[in-house]
């Protein structure tokens, strides 16, 4: 495989990777939305592999790794047992309409591309073109969490922030120093088990996982 | 060697706990734990003042003038409270709102968060800093919802959710950070080895740290309780257990500005203006601000000392973010004099609240006659946080407010508006509870006396004469911060 063909190989996974991240900002169906996440976890891994391939960066081969056994198989996974469990499997509803959250994410890509201009012209690396991809994902997780209203799918927009974070690491930098990404899995580990208990928790308190439900804690006039 | 000690005594104390589970001796064995951690913290202290900063484990950990007293005073105020906390969890136990699965997990994780936030202090990893402030909010995320009540699984996922999107937010800066450091350093994990950017701040790309620090200021501010992004802290103070919104106050809050002191120390180094002092100094007028008029609003007890928690971290924040030796030096002097109050607050508060077995203020009255530990503790608490002298407070925000003055006269006034009426606003609601008769459904209780004597008196001493080493590291850090 030559440089050439790897590195657009990346700039198309980076733009499946966006188209995904669109995807689950209007999907409403949960099984659609952790098939999405799946995907979007997968191009993820493959992208870090390329970008290790690219910069001669081997570390980032175990980061790859990481990612598939994390993102793609372990947390669909245990989203997808936790989903049987608690019998959720109806729409969800969204706070504002999608026609309307589609052009809030256009706005938010325009302006990550914005944001990271002068960075894309002092980086020499081939993936640098990349980087507004990765601050824009982060952005259509952040926007996720904002207009979904159910506990499960502000976890999985939670989640595609992190895929967007790690993205990011890769093709700025080829990826942070191992012991660091090493570190974020482990605390995404830990954060995967409290999420699991909280969804029993909500459930049994609240009847359903709808956050809306939570409104107690305000301050009264 | 200190230094292993010191991380690996929280550690191990976190594995024996959750073995050891709702043993009658747990509560002493979290006390006993703690206690090795300050003595070791303690020994840690004596190393620096003797050695000047100290490296070691290939560069992996550093501990100079700034991390070395709040180690000591992160060890220190974690023991207190597992000593207030025997007591305490004893008596929600005896009321049934506790089970044995829940007391093994709250000991547990106790320690597993003193790790965390010991971690933060000590490593010398820019990314292990992050790691560790994660862990430190996933270790007291589920010790919120302990009650399982409604509320307290709202104020939990609240937490969860929101400091998970700012840590997040923080990551992304310190990616951009590593991505400047790398060009200079080359990549790997020393370029993220603070001692290294430190010295070579002045050859970071300043677009790329200016940009990299409004993701951490955000990130890191999220922890700090900075507003806009401080909804998180009053529910999470008034819904969790009294011990827990002890260290999280006296504590994390700390830890996280720390943090972000450390990372303005490097945006200013590159970018030589003070842009960065400008954003904090701006976030923290507006907290003190928002904080001290949401403070007149409060019917809860807890709720109420959060917000007096996010207004005295706006302070410190807004004297990092005005600069220059004076207010540097107060703004270390007030996170070290506000931590120990306001847990010592907390302590009152929880065994005030238990005796009334209610947190609204309306219905907590006579304490000082009920019991004058827990009336005087909070009366002189409440005097101490507003400023009075002659306690440390007093020092501090005398000192913060002269630098303010002097650089910044603009804004004197609204600090000033903020510290009155945050004043007014305590005073106005913890005089009635002090004062008076005791009411019908008051209870008497065994009450912890230790940690809330040893705190103040500490703040007393803080006010009236600064020791001279604890001078000497703060204008050390001073210096550094330049």
């Amino acid at each position: 495989m030559n440089i050439e063909l790897a590195t657009q190989l990346n700039s198309l996974l980076a733009s499946l990777i966006l188209l995904t991240a669109f995807a689950l900002l209007v999907q409403r169906r949960m099984n659609a939305l952790l098939h999405l996440f799946a995907w979007q976890g997968l191009l993820l891994a493959v992208s870090t592999a390329i970008v290790g391939y690219l910069g001669g960066a081997h570390d980032l081969y175990i980061s790859s790794v990481l990612t598939l056994s994390m993102k793609v198989v372990l947390l669909p996974y245990i989203l997808h047992k936790l989903i049987v469990k608690l019998k959720i499997h109806k729409e969800v509803e969204t706070v504002v309409n999608i026609p309307t959250t589609m052009l809030m994410g256009i706005v938010l890509v325009i302006f990550s591309y914005h944001l990271t201009a002068p960075i894309r012209e002092l980086s020499t690396l081939v993936t640098r073109s990349t980087l507004a991809v990765a601050l824009a994902t982060v952005m259509l997780g952040f926007l996720m969490m904002i207009t979904r209203k159910h506990a499960v799918t502000q976890i999985i927009g939670f989640l595609a922030m992190e895929n967007g974070l790690l993205f990011a690491a890769t093709s700025a930098t080829y990826g942070m120093p191992l012991v660091v990404e090493l570190g974020v899995a482990l605390d995404l580990l830990i954060a995967a088990f409290i999420f699991g208990m909280f969804f029993f928790h909500i459930s049994t308190t609240f009847d359903s996982l709808d956050v809306d439900q939570m409104a107690r804690l305000k301050e009264e006039d | 060697m200190s230094l292993l000690i010191l991380l690996g005594v929280p550690l191990v104390a976190a594995l024996a706990l959750a073995f050891i589970g709702d043993r009658k001796l747990a509560p002493e064995v979290n006390i006993l734990g703690s206690a090795a951690t300050f003595a070791a913290s303690v020994e840690l202290a004596f190393q620096v003042y003797a050695q000047g900063t100290i490296l070691a484990g290939n560069n992996f950990f550093f501990v100079d003038a700034f991390s070395v007293y709040l180690t000591v005073l992160t060890a220190f105020v974690s023991m207190t409270t597992a000593i207030f906390s025997r007591r305490y969890m004893r008596r929600e136990r005896e009321h049934g709102t506790l089970g044995h699965r829940r007391m093994r997990f709250y000991h547990s994780m106790f320690q597993l968060f003193i790790f965390a936030m010991l971690l933060c202090l000590l490593t010398n990893n820019v990314g292990i800093l992050w790691i560790a402030m994660e862990l430190a909010t996933l270790s007291t995320v589920l010790l919120v919802s302990l009650y399982r009540t409604p509320a307290a699984i709202e104020a939990a996922w609240k937490y969860f959710i929101l400091c998970g999107v700012g840590i997040a937010l923080a990551l992304f800066g310190t990616v951009l950070l590593y991505f400047a450091a790398e060009k200079v350093l080359g990549a790997g994990g020393q370029a993220l080895h603070w001692t290294n950017l430190s010295q070579v701040s002045d050859q970071l790309e300043p677009t790329i740290l200016s940009l990299a620090f409004v993701f951490l200021v955000v990130g890191y501010g999220t922890k700090v309780g900075l507003v806009p992004v401080h909804n998180w802290l009053p529910d999470a103070h008034s819904e969790g257990p009294t011990p827990i919104s002890a260290v999280l106050s006296g504590l994390l809050l700390n830890i996280a500005l720390y943090a972000l002191v450390r990372c303005k120390v490097l945006v200013d180094g590159s970018t030589g203006n003070h842009h960065s002092g400008n954003i904090m100094m701006g976030f923290g007028i507006i907290s003190i601000m928002v904080a001290s008029f949401s403070l007149l609003r409060q019917k809860d007890i807890k709720r109420m000392f959060a917000y007096s928690s996010i207004e005295h971290m706006g302070i410190a924040t807004f004297a990092f973010g005005l600069g220059g030796p004076v207010a540097t030096f107060g703004a270390l002097l007030h996170m070290l004099v506000h931590s120990l109050t306001k847990s010592a607050i907390f302590f009152t508060v929880g065994h005030a609240s238990q005796m009334h077995r209610t947190q609204e203020m309306d219905r907590i009255k006579g304490l000082i006659r009920g019991n004058p530990l827990v009336g005087w503790g909070m009366a002189l608490g409440v005097m101490a946080i507003v400023g009075m002298p002659p306690f440390g407070v007093f020092a501090s925000e005398f000192l913060i407010l002269t630098a303010t003055i002097k650089d910044a006269p603009l804004l004197a006034p609204f600090l000033l508006l903020g510290l009155g009426v945050s004043f007014a606003a305590l005073f106005r609601r913890v005089q009635p509870m002090v004062s008076g008769e005791v009411p019908s459904w008051q209870k008497q209780m065994k009450v912890a006396h230790i940690p809330v004597i040893l705190h103040m008196l500490v703040v007393l001493v803080l006010g009236l004469y600064i020791p001279k080493f604890l001078a000497g590291w703060f204008q050390t850090t001073a210096g550094l911060l330049k």
